[in-house]
């Protein structure tokens, strides 16, 4: 019985260290495939009608031409899809999106970005998000949502016009895809700045703990 | 507006590529299209070199298909592109081709003659006071380019699938294929379905005139629901068929499917 019952106990242990658990790393690694496939041949897209004064380097885009890169933005948005689905289903069956991403009072998110920009966030306990987390992942969810509607406003005008009416028509559409990358891409320069400068973060994020 | 993009400095590579595939035996020629190679996909992975290209090019390729196959499920032939009133047109509108104005082809309008072909019962040949009989109607549509811009533009013509019946098309067949004047010969499948949606045109004017040489003349096919490649200008002749036979882009990668 003994032997039973710190066995229990020391797998409740292992257990209670688990972060990230394993369906959250799946996804979040198979997201980040996905949307830098996205964004690089995107870009290469964009660069066949640019919105604004400039184009992307050859050097960062996917696919060599317009024909190419729709085939890759075509082929990854699958992935993106079925993906992001499954992951806001998952957040919203499991509870990890209450649990984990709320409250945000705007008390909280003023505290911890002073607290971040002089460099006094604690990280000792990574299972709860400080409120510029929350903010920031709560964000992204609604970005990546916001990106994926307005991409298939701009693929299916005719079919999915109620989803064009939304965005007002169909040019506005694509500017609103355009700044939800724009939005993505400064998430990802700050995430990624982030994750290495708290490295444990980034373990959990890949082992779990 | 696309800039081309040069492999050898004054050639287009996708002129180039078409050229030589030309040259090649029949057999490797239709496997190398089917492959989806053209030099423009033999570059996809540029700066990738991880992945097998060949391999990961044959999968685009089957997606592609997978996709064009979700696409005519999800297209619903009842759904309407949004018209837009005459103070919403575009000026002026783009003159869009791979080519100058000034390479457009400049079509004879006494000399040319629309040929019917494939699975119609009459396959008479029709001359332009011919057609111009046919009722016309005008519609003002938005005009969607695979590079991602639009303009809003007028066509006038006659609905494409009242001309099917008058020929007494198969109207089970599964493609119309359009073929047109430009010099190393545009051409274009246009899916059953699509062909015969309300809105899918043959296009004689644009606003309200003559359809000038920029835009097709002397006949358009107007499709508001496809990508304005598959909306081909200065076409001489239409096809019924149950066979896919590819087209100008639709080989270079493009999605064949490419409706909205």
């Amino acid at each position: 019985m003994s032997t039973l019952a710190t066995t229990d106990e020391h797998i409740s242990a292992t257990r209670a260290k688990t972060i990230q658990p394993v369906w959250v790393r799946v996804m979040h690694w198979t997201n980040a495939v996905a949307m830098i496939l996205m964004i690089m041949s995107g870009w290469q897209i964009y660069n066949a009608s640019p919105l604004f004064d400039f184009r992307f380097s050859h050097d960062i885009t996917l696919g060599g031409w317009l024909g190419g890169a729709l085939l890759w933005h075509f082929a990854a948005m699958w992935l993106l899809m079925i993906n992001g689905l499954a992951y806001l289903i998952a957040g919203f069956v499991s509870g990890r999106f209450r649990k984990k991403l709320l409250p945000i009072t705007p008390a909280g998110v003023l505290h911890d970005v002073r607290a971040a920009l002089t460099f006094k966030l604690s990280h000792d306990d990574l299972s709860v998000y400080n409120y510029v987390q929350r903010t920031l992942y709560a964000g992204i969810i609604v970005v990546g949502v916001l990106i994926v509607l307005s991409g298939l406003s701009i693929w299916k005008p005719v079919q999915l016009y109620y989803l064009v009416a939304l965005f007002g028509d169909y040019p506005t559409a694509r500017y609103v895809h355009f700044f939800c990358m724009a939005a993505i891409c400064a998430f990802l320069v700050v995430h990624v700045a982030l994750a290495l400068l708290v490295p444990k973060s980034l373990r959990a994020m890949i082992i779990g703990r | 507006m696309a800039k081309r993009s040069f492999l050898i400095s004054g050639v287009d590579k996708r002129l180039l590529i078409k050229d030589s595939i030309k040259t090649m035996p029949d057999v490797i020629r239709r496997r190398f299209i089917a492959g989806g190679a053209s030099l423009g996909a033999l570059t996809l992975l540029t700066g990738c070199d991880v992945v097998d290209s060949s391999s990961a090019e044959a999968l685009l390729a089957k997606v592609s298909k997978f996709n064009d196959a979700v696409q005519d499920f999800i297209f619903n032939p009842d759904a309407l592109a949004p018209t837009f009133p005459e103070s919403a047109i575009t000026k002026p509108f783009p003159f869009n081709a791979y080519y100058d104005l000034d390479d457009a082809p400049d079509v004879d309008g006494d000399d040319w003659k629309l040929e019917v072909r494939g699975l119609v019962d009459n396959k008479k040949s029709w001359t332009l006071p011919e057609l111009y009989k046919l009722p016309q109607f005008t519609q003002v549509t938005r005009h969607i380019c695979v590079e991602g811009w639009s303009a809003i533009g007028s066509w006038t013509g006659t609905p494409l699938r009242d001309f099917l019946k008058l020929i007494g098309a198969d109207m089970r067949a599964k493609y119309v294929w359009f073929q047109c004047a430009d010099k190393d010969g545009y051409n274009s499948p246009l899916d059953m379905r699509t062909a015969l949606h309300p809105q899918t045109q043959m296009t004689f004017k644009y606003a309200n005139e003559i359809l000038p040489r920029a835009y097709g003349f002397p006949m358009k096919i107007r499709v508001p629901t496809k990508l304005g490649f598959k909306n081909p200008k200065y076409v001489v002749s239409m096809e019924v068929t149950n066979d896919y036979k590819g087209g100008y882009w639709e080989d270079q990668g493009y999605n064949s499917f490419s409706g909205s």
